[in-house]
């Protein structure tokens, strides 16, 4: 790469970067304000029902501000989520960066081990349906329309039910302590995590495979004498890549909000099941902290995808997105 | 004048006699027929009613008193299942609704009047987008509590990008087609063009999309009733069934949790098969 | 120029079937590019040349089913197995192709284009580079091309890459299928020049594909024409130029814009090509010939020589005609 590239490319991830803050502030507004439209004074609404004590009182009101006007209440908000401070959990009576720092690897080695599932069939999945055709081809579209239409919690349910209640393979709850005890109690959820974007990365992966496979310079590598599984790896599969990942934000985030389906089928202590014992229980600053970790989570595999397309795709000019093909 | 009114392509009439051949779509169009007719007449039909528990038969098998079984409060499944199809349908369709609606009136106005307009709106559409339907709607439910208005409302405005961004390219590339100069040489209003002219060449395109949604929307609310933030306790709905039977499935009785997850499966699958044909076969007309 | 023993191509009465058509997108070809030889293979688009110019790389068009022989160097390339296919392809048989921003990948560097092949056969990386260094300089490109994609040079450097890349294994045949038709004016005189140039400096045999007669009587040794996926005419490129014996070699040599020609006016040939979904009785040609009679409606030609002049084929039964009234355009 030359200095005027680089230069180029330095000042292409710069802008991408103050972009996703904008949004990110915007979103963490959204998620901030949120709590002021719920019905009720604030300091109710983040009690909700709980023994209003005059100290308990006293302690939302300082910490929230109540009494100062709402835009500097948000700047103070925002500057201690900046500095990794949620506030404190009204269920748990602990500070909300403790509980995501105690159940965040977890959650990560859960969507870690589902990524991979996801990524190595469903690429393996579009790429022998692209490539054979015919009769697998139609099979793997039957395969992923019933993938694609089964939500995760029901995936969760019905591998519980006969992989660990039935045949007693796998444990039907709890995340193990230990790599390979994890590993062994989070299988069944992350395949369940994993199935439906099995079925649309396998799709994806189809249909972009099969737009390259169209091309000319895949017959002019064929009339060279390239051999078919090179011709594959390296003009077709190569050819996708850029289609692919631009699905990695949308992969990542389902990955993110399926686990409060799949942690709550399997009593996985992870942030989804934070999430959703949090909201059921009304406890607002931890479904603000959780809501925004995802959302920020998102806008960096975006930003990521983003910064990478450029390297992937020579012709792709920097900051324009286009298709691979 | 005649050239332009003729290059207005037919609308909703034509999409009767494009109804499917092959026997997978004929399948999904036959379950989404009985989904939606149980939906409609479901409580008329049930065998038994769908709340009353008798514990004597709680987790019976099937029979011929309880056909499909009971759940763990002795309520009797295919009742449950029956009934559960107007909650369960009802949900998608408010979220279906308000997003076609919602997201048409968005897209239309951001193609028509652009420069400022449309870069807002169509920066608001890609901060929604950062927002997963389901978070959004968790996020309500913790702010206005656990119901079904709720959920529907945040995945209904969760929806819209998806059909505004679609109206959008629809509508810019209506807008640069000759009939619409010439209704607006003719000193047609811009609201009357884009109701009367161009909502009807752009619907077909709209519903398919909001047809594959409807089977998103419902695995979206199945998933939150699942978590119990969805419809209240006692409400026959397939995902709140789930997680009324899931305890059972622990202790070797699947059945009542397994049968509204089939119905779920296959409802979403029907839906997106149908609506995906139908999407491709106007795609395929308009070319 | 006469062809040695064993031509480089010879291909035999090669029939093509494709899915969905009622007569052979080929019917009957014969052809043969001796060593060293300049061929050109003419016609309209849609004639077949393409195809079975393609034949020679066995590259055959999904679903088709073919018959006859198409022989490189004595070995059929339809019956071959796909091991000796591949070796064929990375050696003895080459194409440069149409459009070059299509034909290269544009997401891998030209370098790597160019070594490919010969990787693929097992060359280590250096000696690849190494040779490919070698024929970019013959093209009259520098070693910087390698680490260039192909959205960085110009078209007609593109296709100086694309003949490049065709020289790689030192290939007995090459096969050029329209390698100027995508490219400017200035471009495709370069390319034509560099083409012959190489082919003598190679001693490559050469079947030049294309739609322009006056190119192809320009730079070959001899032409065929072809018509509707069958052999019109053929002969050495004066010869042909000089009297053409087939009705449509007439039609389109009268077709084509000369600066001295008299009559001023340019004759477009009426009627359209035959379509593949339907049969043809007798000549192709005929629906579109002056000078057809209901012989040639019922009786498809067989391409006879003429006695007089060697070498010269042409399916017609009104050969003495076309001789006698002049070119159908002047009739």
């Amino acid at each position: 790469m030359s200095v005027a590239s680089l230069l180029g490319f330095g000042r292409f991830a710069l802008r991408r970067l103050v972009e996703m803050v904008f949004t990110l502030l915007v979103a963490s507004f959204a998620v901030f304000g949120a709590m002021y439209l719920a019905p009720g004074s604030p300091a109710s609404f983040l009690l909700s029902g709980r023994s209003a004590s005059p100290q308990a009182l006293a302690a939302i009101n300082a910490r929230y501000h109540l009494d100062d006007p709402f835009a500097l209440r948000y700047v103070r908000w925002l500057g201690d989520v900046v500095q990794g401070d949620f506030g404190r959990s009204l269920t748990y009576r602990t500070d909300v960066s403790r509980l995501l720092a105690d159940r965040l690897p977890t959650t990560l080695m859960l969507v870690g081990m589902a990524l991979v599932v996801v990524v190595v069939v469903g690429l393996l999945l579009g790429r022998v349906a692209a490539v054979r055709g015919g009769a697998v081809d139609s099979a793997v579209l039957v395969a992923t329309t019933l993938a694609i239409g089964t939500p995760s919690f029901v995936a969760a349910v019905l591998l519980q039910g006969l992989f660990a209640v039935q045949l007693g393979w796998f444990p039907s709850s709890g995340a193990g302590d230990g790599f390979w005890d994890m590993v062994f109690h989070l299988t069944l959820p992350a395949v369940a995590l994993a199935l439906y974007l099995i079925g649309l990365l396998a799709r994806v992966t189809r249909t972009a495979m099969l737009e390259a496979l169209d091309s000319e310079h895949v017959t002019v590598a064929r009339s060279r004498g390239v051999p078919e599984r090179l011709v594959i790896r390296r003009h077709v599969l190569r050819n996708s890549l850029g289609t692919l990942l631009t699905t990695g934000g949308l992969i990542v985030s389902t990955l993110l909000v399926c686990t409060v389906l799949v942690e709550t089928a399997f009593s996985i202590g992870g942030i989804g099941q934070l999430l959703e014992l949090s909201t059921s229980t009304k406890d607002f600053p931890t479904v603000q902290a959780v809501s925004l970790l995802i959302v920020g989570i998102f806008m960096a595999v975006n930003l990521l995808v983003d910064l990478v397309l450029p390297l992937v795709d020579p012709r792709i000019t920097l900051g324009t997105r286009s298709a691979a093909a | 004048m005649t050239a332009a009114t003729l290059t207005r392509r037919p609308g909703l009439a034509k999409l009767r006699a494009a109804s499917g051949r092959s026997p997978l779509h004929l399948a999904c169009l036959v379950v989404v027929g009985l989904v939606v007719l149980a939906a409609l007449v479901g409580p008329w039909i049930t065998p038994h009613d769908p709340n009353s528990a008798e514990l004597g038969s709680a987790l019976a098998g099937p029979s011929g008193e309880h056909l499909l079984g009971a759940d763990v409060a002795g309520r009797d499944t295919l009742s449950r299942l029956i009934a559960g199809a107007r909650t369960s349908l009802l949900g998608p369709l408010g979220v279906v609704v308000f997003s076609t609606v919602a997201g048409i009136a968005v897209g239309m106005v951001a193609a028509w009047r652009g420069g400022w307009v449309d870069s807002l709106l169509s920066r608001s559409t890609e901060l929604v987008f950062a927002f997963p339907g389901v978070l959004l709607a968790i996020l309500v439910i913790a702010m206005y509590g656990e119901g079904l208005i709720a959920p529907v409302a945040a995945l209904g405005v969760a929806y819209v990008p998806y059909v505004s961004r679609l109206t959008r390219s629809l509508v810019l590339a209506e807008r640069a087609r000759p009939y619409v100069s010439a209704y607006q040489v003719q000193g047609h209003s811009a609201l009357q063009i884009c109701l009367r002219h161009i909502l009807p060449n752009i619907a077909p395109v709209v519903l398919a999309q909001s047809a594959v949604n409807f089977g998103y929307a419902l695995m979206d609310l199945a998933g939150l009733s699942f978590l119990g933030l969805g419809v209240p306790p006692l409400t026959p709905d397939w995902g709140r069934m789930v997680f009324d039977g899931q305890t059972a499935v622990q202790y070797g009785y699947p059945l009542s949790a397994i049968l509204p997850c089939v119905l779920v499966v296959l409802t979403v699958v029907a839906f997106n098969v149908v609506g995906e044909r139908w999407a491709d076969r106007v795609a395929r007309r308009d070319k | 120029m006469t062809p040695t023993p064993v031509p480089v191509l010879q291909v035999q009465d090669l029939r093509l079937t494709l899915p969905g058509t009622a007569r052979p997108v080929l019917d009957g070809v014969d052809l043969t590019v001796g060593a060293g030889e300049t061929v050109a293979l003419v016609g309209e688009s849609g004639s077949g040349k393409s195809l079975t110019s393609r034949t020679a790389l066995g590259l055959l068009p999904p679903g088709a089913i073919a018959s006859g022989t198409v022989r490189v160097e004595g070995e059929d390339t339809l019956t071959m197995s796909a091991a000796r296919l591949r070796a064929l392809r990375t050696g003895d048989v080459a194409m440069v192709f149409q459009d070059p921003r299509a034909a290269l990948n544009p997401l891998r560097r030209i370098g790597d284009f160019l070594t490919e092949g010969l990787r693929a056969a097992g060359t280590k990386q250096e000696a690849a580079t190494a040779r490919a260094v070698e024929l970019l300089d013959a093209v009259g490109l520098d070693a910087s091309a390698l680490g260039k994609y192909p959205s960085q040079v110009s078209g007609g450097m593109l296709q100086r890459v694309m003949i490049a890349a065709a020289l790689m294994g030192d290939p007995s045949l090459l096969l050029a299928d329209e390698p100027t038709t995508a490219l400017d004016v200035v471009s495709q005189a370069e390319v034509i020049a560099l083409l012959t140039k190489l082919r003598e400096r190679f001693g490559t045999g050469l079947l030049f594909v294309t739609h322009d007669l006056d190119l192809a009587a320009a730079i070959s040794d001899r032409v065929y024409v072809m018509y509707a996926g069958r052999i019109a005419e053929t002969a050495p490129a004066e010869t042909l130029f000089a009297g053409p014996r087939h009705p449509y070699t007439a039609a389109l040599l009268a077709s084509t814009p000369r600066p001295t020609a008299q009559g001023g006016r340019l004759a477009a040939i009426a009627g359209q090509p035959p379509d593949l979904r339907t049969t043809i009785e007798g000549c192709a040609f005929a629906e579109r010939c002056p000078l057809a009679t209901g012989l040639c409606r019922e009786r498809a030609p067989e391409p006879l020589p003429d006695p007089a002049r060697p070498g010269h084929l042409a399916a017609c039964h009104h050969t003495d005609r076309l001789v006698a009234e002049g070119t159908p355009a002047d009739a």
